[in-house]
């Protein structure tokens, strides 16, 4: 059974439009979920994913449940579902938790995006002051989906 | 927000993460979440609603220990 899709064709058009600006590296995006915790939105968040990974072939998906695969979610730093992870190049430490509809959803376009080139739209003061820091930086951002 | 990534992306010791306040009421009741974008860095220093990118670096660096205190 398929579930009906969450992204209309004119959210379609317009990440295409994004994804033109995708850059060497190809993305993974690592999803958490855990069906006992928070099924549906889990399934959600897997299908969201899917969706936008459906609209780029150098997008890759994995799914990772923390019950099960908890080394490795403990590596990425995910403790609660649902939740992504954007790579790139490396792992950058960005993070989604909650199913990022949206305003979020911009924001998940846009961290591929930048997961994918490795360029961040900073000015280079910004850049030389966050290269110099002694010590690890854990931002928080909480958001609403309207 | 768009900053927080790619501050991320811009220094390997930054982690950004986007949390739906929604999903994670305990999360947002432990860092009284009551308008949104709500910013918290580090524990340490937390704003409400978007700031230039001049302010937000400083307030990742006020975080660490390297930028000015904030006004009293």
């Amino acid at each position: 059974m398929t579930a009906m899709a969450i992204l209309t064709a004119s959210d379609e058009a317009a990440v295409r439009k994004e994804f033109e600006r995708f850059g060497p590296h190809p993305v993974k995006l690592t999803v958490f979920s855990q069906e006992l915790v928070a099924g549906d939105l889990c399934r959600q968040n897997e299908q969201l994913v899917r969706e936008v990974a459906g609209l780029c072939d150098r997008i890759a998906v994995e799914v990772l449940n923390p019950a099960i695969d908890r080394e490795r979610a403990a590596a990425y730093g995910v403790d609660l579902v649902p939740a992504i992870a954007v790579e790139g190049a490396r792992d950058y430490g960005i993070r989604f938790f909650g199913v990022p509809l949206g305003y979020e959803f911009t924001n998940l376009v846009d961290s591929i995006i930048v997961a994918s080139t490795g360029e961040p739209a900073l000015e280079e003061e910004t850049k030389t002051a966050l290269g110099g820091l002694a010590r690890p930086v854990h931002i928080q951002v909480f958001s609403t989906p309207t | 927000m768009r900053l927080a990534q790619h501050m991320a992306v811009a220094a390997k010791g930054v982690r950004a993460d986007c949390i739906e306040a929604g999903e994670f009421p305990e999360l947002a009741q432990r860092y009284r979440v009551m308008a949104v974008p709500k910013v918290v860095i580090n524990d340490r220093v937390e704003f409400e609603g978007a700031l230039p990118e001049r302010e937000f670096l400083q307030a990742v660096l006020r975080a660490v220990g390297d930028g000015p205190e904030p006004a009293a």
